[in-house]
């Protein structure tokens, strides 16, 4: 999150009514202090991550413990520096991966352009196959309908079928 | 959108093509051993097509701290990349219209850039060389998400799109941060001179696309080509045209002590010389300023920065001499240059 007033990370965050209207405001350190509020000695999102990682619950301590098989990054390296260390990562962190690759680009859901000639066909495609279908499900099941059209036109493009072909009623 | 007629904003156009090769982890993850075997191959590459030569390859870890900074004023290499220890190397190509980093963030981000408006070139000019490339390396792709990046804020098309605006009378009128806020609801980055976490001195933002994924390429470049910059470039030619028709005097005094105080300074600095020089820019585009041309305000806008100025002048490395040597060289491009007292 970026500072209202500038291109530095927020730290302090601020909701407010305004006629009535809830209001959020995100300043960075200098901005902050400018406004008059008064900073906590550690940057919040140093304490958020710090938090992350510590994680209250197991769930969010098991996720964070996740490692990539192929280069050994952890899920809580990953939160730290914003960085994969490999392309299986991409893999391994799933489904974290596609919430936050979702939220980085605007609810795009899945490549859309050119495919490299030299390694069209070689990849798993079966597993992308039944990811997609899953989460088109999910998708219709929670009534996001453009998403589900989104990740539809992403199997036609790469030349599957969107049903499955052991569908027990066709 | 014809690019001679939009230089009166776009300074420049970026086109930046993010790659990792196959088989490897990305460079931040990668072993040294690792990260000499990318440099080697892709700089061993066989290149056909459009680059019968291949390119000229820069060793970053043999080059001076002085041609590192060259290059950044340049912007052919990020500070990031300059300042970096790894085994690292930058190819030239097309007259220095194409830049390749090798063990960037990325194994390879790929960059065209090109004076004015003229995005379907540098467009052409990167992708050609990403395909010459693709013929004899396999690169990181998923089925899913595309062309695989260390930051999944690049994943996809890997393409970022990027324009150098000038946009002083936002700026003045003060409608930049409103200008910012709806750039970022377009999914737009507004960043500074030198990219990422810099300033915008001078009045220069780089602009870029922040969305890679869900779209062709085509498609990511025509939105920004016919849609987003020139909605940018509009918006400041009416500040300009606004600030003329109601505080001329304010503009009209802005330009010419710009130009007198580069007329008589004895000292300069470069980020006064740049504020400066692109005030002089502004008062040319809206017809203040005669007899002198944008070309020759951007090429000193380049020659006054440290690195630049060291080339033309060994004595300015130091930053005494560099003022003097740098006041002295926008003096004599000026055409007043007085050896004795200035005439005012």
């Amino acid at each position: 999150m970026k500072c209202d007033l500038c291109d530095k990370p927020a730290m302090v965050h601020e909701v407010v009514i305004q006629n009535g209207n809830k209001v959020e405001m995100h300043f960075c350190a200098e901005h902050a202090a400018a406004k008059g509020y008064i900073l906590p000695t550690v940057p919040v999102t140093q304490i958020l991550q710090q938090f992350a990682a510590a994680g209250k619950s197991i769930k969010a301590q098991k996720a964070a413990a996740r490692r990539c098989e192929a280069c050994g990054l952890t899920f809580a390296e990953f939160r730290q520096t914003g960085r994969f260390g490999c392309a299986s990562c991409y893999d391994a962190f799933m489904p974290s991966v596609a919430a936050i690759i979702e939220r980085a680009q605007s609810g795009a859901v899945s490549h859309l352009g050119r495919i490299p000639k030299r390694i069209e066909g070689q990849a798993d495609r079966a597993a992308i196959r039944r990811q997609l279908i899953k989460e088109i499900e999910a998708a219709v099941a929670a009534e996001q309908y453009e998403r589900a059209a989104s990740l539809q036109g992403r199997l036609h493009q790469l030349g599957m079928d969107t049903k499955p072909p052991t569908e027990p009623n066709s | 959108m014809n690019s001679n007629a939009d230089t009166d904003v776009v300074v420049s156009v970026r086109i930046r093509v993010a790659r990792n090769l196959a088989g490897f982890p990305f460079t931040g993850r990668a072993s040294d051993t690792q990260r000499q075997e990318v440099l080697q191959m892709v700089t061993h590459a066989p290149l056909a097509g459009e680059f019968p030569d291949g390119l000229a390859w820069v060793n970053m870890n043999q080059a001076s701290a002085q041609e590192r900074q060259l290059l950044v004023e340049r912007h052919l290499v990020s500070k990031h990349f300059a300042e970096s220890s790894l085994p690292r190397a930058l190819g030239l190509g097309h007259n220095e219209e194409l830049g390749v980093m090798v063990n960037e963030e990325d194994h390879l981000r790929i960059q065209s850039i090109l004076p004015g408006f003229r995005l379907n070139d540098a467009f052409a000019l990167a992708r050609s060389f990403d395909q010459a490339l693709e013929e004899t390396l396999d690169f990181a792709f998923h089925p899913r998400w595309g062309y695989l990046t260390a930051c999944p804020t690049n994943v996809g098309s890997g393409i970022r799109l990027g324009a150098m605006l000038h946009l002083p009378a936002l700026r003045y009128s003060g409608e930049i941060e409103r200008v910012k806020r709806a750039a970022k609801d377009l999914h737009l980055a507004v960043r500074g001179y030198y990219g990422e976490g810099t300033d915008a001195i001078g009045n220069f933002y780089q602009v870029s696309n922040q969305v890679t994924l869900g779209a062709p390429e085509e498609e990511l470049m025509q939105h920004f080509r016919d849609e987003v910059i020139p909605k940018l470039v509009d918006y400041e030619r009416t500040a300009r045209q606004m600030l003329l028709e109601t505080n001329r005097p304010l503009i009209e005094d802005k330009v010419y002590r710009a130009r007198a105080t580069l007329k008589v300074a004895r000292l300069l600095g470069a980020e006064e010389a740049t504020k400066l020089l692109s005030t002089l820019r502004f008062g040319i585009c809206t017809g203040l300023l005669h007899n002198l041309s944008i070309e020759r305000v951007e090429q000193l806008l380049l020659q006054v920065q440290p690195a630049h100025l060291a080339q033309l002048d060994p004595f300015a490395v130091e930053e005494e001499m560099g003022r003097l040597s740098r006041a002295s060289l926008v003096r004599r491009a000026l055409g007043d240059y007085t050896e004795g007292s200035p005439e005012i």
